[in-house]
Order: structure tokens, then C-alpha cells, then sequence
């Protein structure tokens, strides 16, 4: 009975097998003669072509048309209609009398972006590391309804950027829901999106609300997976429960707080859609962050000239920021990957 | 059996042929409009036109793509200078766009009757030189000019003022109601340059050169912009509206408007048709003249054209059939505008009392339009000019720099730009 089974089973594999092997062979004539030409070293480099031809198609040649825009002229969309510029919009980025002062730069709105920029992200990634390990910490607590909270903290994170924004427009409105209940408590109005620094403060928070629950749930892994042993340890030598995470917790949960740092700093940087469909960048520039003044300058001029070569020396710029935070992430964790191995 | 096989073989390849050829033959030329509308007051007359074009005009297939404002704005823009686009679009910036426009002079049944019925907006469209080339019509003429809300004008006991008045006497009554009447904005604008500059051509503003060359700050402008500045300052207008974007973006204030939050309302005459459908019997609402400075008393010309980026038989029988009398007279009657058309009796489709009156004063203040205002309206360059002063003046209303420092930067941006555009 067993070998009969066993004979079906062969059988019904043998037919599947069929036109995969038909497809082997196939492929087999094609590569053959190629691993007689290349060798069976570089047969490899072969079979990434295909991936290497996709990426340079739409990441590398991308690249080299922004590279291409950067140093051209003019309003014109197509390169035989541009001007060889050379590194014109580069030194208009940064003639600047004092880079502290946008008012001295010449392209005071990019350097109002990066000012925006720097402060958005220093506040942005510190408190939203902060709220992250706190939530993490609370929710990897026996508490009633852990898997609903960690649920809810991470339902934002589904939610589009331009949902979210809409949501907290509404919220935080001079005419908005919040408004519209600290009035009915006997308070006045406040303007959380139209005062400079409380346009700002909006922003953060909102943008911390969006993101937090795919940081927490970084952070929460980390804390599952150190080791109970330590805590048993810890409180059978009757450390307190602050020393436990001083000394336990938060050390071994550094590599972890650590790619949310990178992480966040990355996508802190990049941020615009949000930001922008709650504030529009405003009051005045008080919002408006830089992926922001590429887009403004590059493609919502509102019928000024269309700078696609300066918007494309920005996202230049932009571009080495980024790079420098992915080598930064890089390195540290392959420092933490060698002392792993040397461990 | 194989003779017979040949045979079918034969016969379908012979209907397949034939089946391919008259569907290419006799295939629909497809003219695509992108179009942006005043919501369903416009675009359900226009679509309602489109349908009637293409039921009876089996050979053209009018597709009505109907896009958000900024579309128009900042996509149609790089799509034609991808070379892509629609074959007609509806479109403000009749002159930034015009190294796109098509020649449809052989393609229209009568070119005499656009130079007649158009006459002095086909220049708007054309390039600097052409004198003659047809690119399409003015769908509908606009004037900014400022509404107030007669009723709580009524309730406060405030006298509306008259012809003649200056703007800061319209501040001074916008005001005295607001304060009456615990009303939190006297006074709105539109955030636009176009907006702002009809009453800086009153204060002086000449906008340009001795060599018609663009020169955008001098005492007319700056007399404007220090008065909006101060309004913001002393509370006359709110910063929520103006703040509550950057840049160059438009904002309007129609939400504060229709909850009778706004005393005095600076925008224009597109706004009829809208205030007759959103407030409806809820308040009275009056346009009133064009308040006055010193040089002047005028608002700003304006409008918006369907112009063709296609030259062909089939976009120049749809433009024939859109710019006619009796579908241009129809649209206009239906969304309360007014007309581009030099002759075109309108039968406005209201009882609306409001919009009636509103309708008579803009008409009536074309004629008092200014010569600077028409000629800056016609200028190629002029959105750079109003985007120069709304995103500086935002600037400077919200305290991120001193007003003199805005107006160096106006006009920095303004010679940046256009240093961009046509290099040096």
C-alpha cells in the first residue's frame, strides 16, 4: 500500500515536473553557449544582467538626467533645448553671506528649507526616538489589551501621508475639531497651522503620530529579545527598576535605537507630503521644508519659469545628505556586525 | 478537404482586412480638452455641450478631461514642454504659455469671426510680433473687484460707500461693521498677485520701464503692499488665511465668506455663480465698485481662453461649435460670467438678485479698467510679477522679513526668472 502511495506520488511529480523541464532545457540552450563564451566564473555577472539592466534603467540613468538637468539652463524640458550652465545653479544655491541668514542667501527659499529642514529633523527624530522606546516599553508590558494597543500604534503607519495630513488639517484648523472643543471649554482659539512656530510644532507632532508605530514595533522587537535571564538576575540582586533599564534595557537595545535613529533621520529629511498638504509649507516659509522647495521650484511655479535645473542641483545636495546618513548607517552596522563575530 | 481549408483561410483574412481598413477609416479623430471648472456650475454645462458636439459629430470624438485648477497650473506646463499635452485646454496664464499655442487659422470655418468677437484678447495669446495667428477664445472675461456682505453692512448701520471711495475708507467701514457686528475678518483678499495688482496700478503702480521692460517695485506698488502689510499688522485682515499657505500658492477665502465671517471680500468677478449657489438667501452679498488710490480706480482684467495645442480640421470644428454664439451665450448665461465675446447677448439663467446686481457692476467697470492694468494682463512675463509679490509679501506679513527687504527681494526674483527664461 505504502509503495503504491509512493508510485502516485513519483508519478504526480514527474508530471508537474514536465514543462519545468522543458523550461531548463530551453533556458539551457540559451545559456550554454554563453557559458562556453563567458566561462563558468562569470556566469554570475550574467545572471544579474537582467536586475542590473532594470536598476541602471530607472535608478542610474535617473540619476544622470538629474545630474544633467543640474547643469543646464533654461525653462525648456528637453536637453536640446537647454544651455550648458555648468555649476551656474550650484553657486546660486550657495552664494550666501552668512548660511545662518537666509535673507543674505541668494536663494533665500532653499536655504529656509534646509533651516526647516535641520530643525524639523533634530526635534522630529529625538522625540520621536523618545515616544518610540516609551510606547515600545509600555507595550511589552503584561497590560490588558497589548495586542489591540500595538495594533492602534501602528495603524497610522498604513495610513497615506495626504490622509494623514487631511485628518490633522481638520483637527487642527482655526475652525478645526480641536478648536472648536478648547472654545467650548471657555478657551480661546489657537492658530496651530497659521503661527510660525506653532505651524512647526503641528508639523512635528503629526509627523511623529504617522511614523512612530514602525519605529515602536523596531523598538519593541529589540526588547523582546533580550534575554528574560537578565531581568531574573536583576531582580534577585533587588536592583530597581530604573538601574534595570539604565544598565539592562537600554544598552542592550542601543543597536535597535540606533537604526531608528538612521532611519528616522532619513525619512525625516525626505519628508514632504504631509507637511505639506497640512500646512503647505506655510505660515510663509515657517513649514516648508526642502524636498518642498524642489518641488515648488521644479514643478508648481504657478506660471514662473519652471527652474528644473536648479530644483535638480538641489535634490543634488539633497541627494549627498542622504548618502552620507546611509553610509553613516552603513558603517555602524557593520561595526556591530564585527563585534558581533568577535564575540 | 485542404482546397476547402484554403478556401475559409481566404475569406477570413479578406474580412479581417476588410474589418481593419473601415475601422481605420472610419475611426473617430479623438480631441482631448483638458479643463478645469468652477465645480458643477461649469463643468456640467460644458460637458452637457461636449455630449450634444459628439452626438452629432460621429467623425470627432471630444474627450473632457476635468482637472483640479493646479493642474492647469503646473501640469499642463511640463506636459507640453514633454511635448505631450491635451489638443485644447483651458488656461489663465494665456500668455506664459504661448510658445505652445497652435495656429488654427487654417483649420477654423470664419477666421473674421474670432478677430471680431475676441479681438482684443487674441493678442494676450500670441507671441511678441504675431499679429494674426488664431490660437483660440476667451471662454469667459474676468474683473477683481471686491463684494461685501451687504447685510451685516445693513445690521451695523454702516453706509455702503460709492463710487469714488478709497481703499482705506473701505478698510475704515469694513472695520466699523466688524466691530459692530463681533465679525472676526473686516476684510479677505484672494492670496494672488493678480489680485493685488489691480490696486497697486490705483496707487500708482506702472509695473514696467520706459522700455516696456518689467519693473515691479516702485511707489504704486509699495504703497499697496505697505497698506496689506498693516492690515495684517492691525488686525483688518487675518493672518489665518494668507498664513495658512507658502509661497507662490493660491488661497481663497470663500469658506470664511459663505459662514459670513468676512465683512469685505477682494476677489473677482468668477466668484458670481459660486456665492448664487453656496450662499444662496443666507446673507445679501454685493459686488461694489472698484475702491480707488490715487492714479486710479480699477481692478485687474482677466480670464480664461480655451486655446488649442493641436492644429487640426477636428480641434478647429470643436473650437467653431465652443466659440459660437449660441453654445459661448448658453455657457455664459448658465455659470454667471462675463463674456470675452465683443457681441453676445447673455440670458443669465437667475433670479438671484444679488448676482444680478453683481453682474451689472463688474460689466459696468470694463470700461474703467486701466491701461496699465490691460497691459500688464497682456504681458507674457506677468505670472512671474504676481508670484514675485504674493510669496514675498507672505513673507513679509508673517514676520520672516522686514517689508523693505521684501521688496528688494521682489524684485530680485522677478530679474532672476526671467534671466532664467530667456538667459544672460
Amino acid at each position: 500500500m505504502k509503495n503504491i502511495r509512493i508510485n502516485i506520488k513519483n508519478f504526480f511529480i514527474r508530471v508537474f515536473n514536465i514543462p519545468f523541464a522543458f523550461l531548463m532545457h530551453a533556458i539551457d540552450i540559451i545559456m550554454w553557449p554563453i557559458q562556453k563564451i563567458v566561462g563558468v566564473r562569470n556566469m554570475p555577472y550574467i545572471f544579474l544582467l537582467p536586475n542590473l539592466f532594470f536598476f541602471g534603467l530607472f535608478v542610474i540613468v535617473p540619476l544622470g538626467v538629474n545630474v544633467a538637468f543640474s547643469v543646464t539652463g533654461g525653462d525648456e524640458l528637453l536637453f536640446a533645448n537647454r544651455e550648458f550652465s555648468g555649476a551656474k545653479h550650484y553657486n546660486y544655491l550657495f552664494d550666501c553671506e552668512n548660511y545662518l541668514n537666509a535673507n543674505t542667501c541668494t536663494e533665500d527659499f532653499f536655504w529656509r528649507g534646509v533651516h526647516n529642514t535641520i530643525f524639523f529633523v533634530i526635534f522630529q527624530v529625538g522625540l520621536m526616538i523618545f515616544f518610540s522606546l516609551l510606547t515600545a516599553v509600555i507595550l511589552n508590558k503584561k497590560i490588558i489589551g497589548r495586542g489591540f494597543f500595538r495594533s492602534v500604534f501602528f495603524f497610522p503607519v498604513l495610513l497615506s501621508p495626504v490622509v494623514v495630513g487631511l485628518i490633522w488639517q481638520w483637527i487642527l484648523l482655526k475652525n478645526g475639531i480641536l478648536n472648536a472643543f478648547i472654545e467650548a471649554n471657555g478657551g480661546d482659539k489657537f492658530s496651530f497651522l497659521t503661527d510660525p512656530g506653532w505651524a512647526m510644532t503641528s508639523s512635528i507632532f503629526v509627523s511623529i503620530w504617522a511614523h512612530m508605530g514602525f519605529y515602536t514595533l523596531i523598538v519593541l522587537a529589540g526588547l523582546q529579545a533580550i534575554p528574560p535571564n537578565l531581568y531574573e538576575a536583576a531582580e534577585m540582586d533587588g536592583t530597581s527598576r530604573e538601574r534595570t533599564f539604565f544598565r539592562i534595557t537600554l544598552p542592550l537595545l542601543m543597536p535597535n535605537l540606533l537604526v531608528v535613529f538612521i532611519l528616522a533621520s532619513i525619512k525625516g529629511v525626505q519628508t514632504f507630503d504631509e507637511i505639506y498638504v497640512l500646512t503647505g509649507g506655510g505660515p510663509g516659509t515657517s513649514t516648508s521644508l526642502i524636498v518642498q522647495y524642489i518641488f515648488t521650484t521644479g514643478f508648481a511655479s504657478s506660471g514662473s519659469v519652471q527652474n528644473f535645473g536648479l530644483a535638480a542641483a538641489a535634490s543634488m545636495v539633497l541627494g549627498v545628505v542622504l548618502l552620507l546618513l546611509t553610509l553613516i548607517q552603513l558603517y555602524l552596522s557593520r561595526s556591530r556586525e564585527n563585534k558581533h563575530q568577535e564575540i | 478537404m485542404i482546397k476547402y481549408f484554403f478556401k475559409a483561410v481566404s475569406v477570413t483574412a479578406i474580412t479581417i482586412s476588410l474589418t481593419l481598413v473601415s475601422a481605420v477609416s472610419f475611426a473617430a479623430t479623438d480631441v482631448r480638452i483638458m479643463w478645469y471648472g468652477d465645480g458643477d456650475k461649469e463643468n456640467v454645462p460644458i460637458q452637457g455641450q461636449i455630449d450634444a458636439f459628439n452626438a452629432a459629430n460621429s467623425d470627432i470624438n471630444v474627450i473632457l478631461d476635468i482637472v483640479p485648477y493646479d493642474a492647469i497650473m503646473n501640469t499642463l506646463p511640463i506636459q507640453l514642454a514633454a511635448g505631450e499635452g491635451p489638443d485644447i485646454a483651458r488656461v489663465t496664464d494665456l500668455g506664459g504659455l504661448n510658445k505652445y499655442y497652435a495656429d488654427i487659422t487654417p483649420h477654423v470655418a470664419n477666421p473674421q469671426y474670432y478677430e471680431d468677437s475676441f479681438g482684443p484678447f487674441l493678442k494676450w495669446y500670441r507671441k511678441s510680433g504675431d499679429t494674426s495667428s488664431i490660437h483660440g477664445f476667451h471662454s469667459t472675461m474676468t474683473v477683481t473687484g471686491p463684494y461685501v456682505n451687504k447685510t451685516l453692512f445693513e445690521q451695523a448701520g454702516v453706509d455702503l460707500l460709492g463710487p469714488g471711495a478709497t481703499w482705506a475708507e473701505w478698510a475704515d467701514a469694513a472695520n466699523a461693521v466688524a466691530s459692530k457686528l463681533d465679525i472676526p475678518i473686516p476684510m479677505a483678499w484672494d492670496r494672488s498677485g493678480h489680485r493685488v495688482s489691480g490696486p497697486a496700478v490705483s496707487m500708482g503702480a506702472q509695473y514696467f520701464d520706459a522700455n516696456g521692460d518689467p519693473k515691479l517695485v516702485d511707489d504704486g506698488l509699495k504703497a499697496m503692499t505697505q497698506m496689506l502689510y498693516d492690515w495684517h499688522q492691525d488686525g483688518t485682515m487675518s493672518k489665518d488665511l494668507w498664513g495658512s499657505v507658502s509661497g507662490t500658492k493660491y488661497h481663497a477665502p470663500n469658506d470664511w465668506w459663505n459662514a459670513a465671517e468676512v465683512v469685505f471680500m477682494m476677489s473677482g468677478s468668477w466668484q458670481i455663480g459660486r456665492f448664487a449657489n453656496e450662499v444662496g438667501d443666507d446673507f445679501d452679498w454685493w459686488a461694489v465698485p472698484a475702491p480707488c488710490g490715487p492714479a486710479a480706480c480699477t481692478g485687474m482684467p482677466g480670464g480664461n481662453a480655451l486655446l488649442a495645442f493641436t492644429a487640426n480640421d477636428a480641434v478647429g470644428r470643436v473650437m467653431d461649435y465652443l466659440s459660437s454664439k449660441e453654445q459661448l451665450g448658453a455657457f455664459i448665461g448658465e455659470v454667471l460670467a462675463i463674456p470675452g465675446h465683443l457681441d453676445l447677448p447673455v440670458d443669465y439663467q437667475t433670479d438671484d438678485a444679488n448676482a444680478k446686481h453683481a453682474l451689472e457692476t463688474f460689466a459696468g467697470a470694463v470700461p474703467t479698467i486701466d491701461q496699465v492694468a490691460f497691459d500688464l494682463q497682456a504681458h507674457v512675463d506677468n505670472r512671474i510679477m504676481f508670484n514675485a509679490i504674493i510669496s514675498r509679501l507672505g513673507q513679509a506679513i508673517v514676520g520672516e522679513m522686514s517689508l523693505e527687504e521684501a521688496w528688494v527681494k521682489m524684485d530680485e526674483d522677478v530679474e532672476k526668472q526671467l534671466k532664467e527664461k530667456y538667459g544672460g
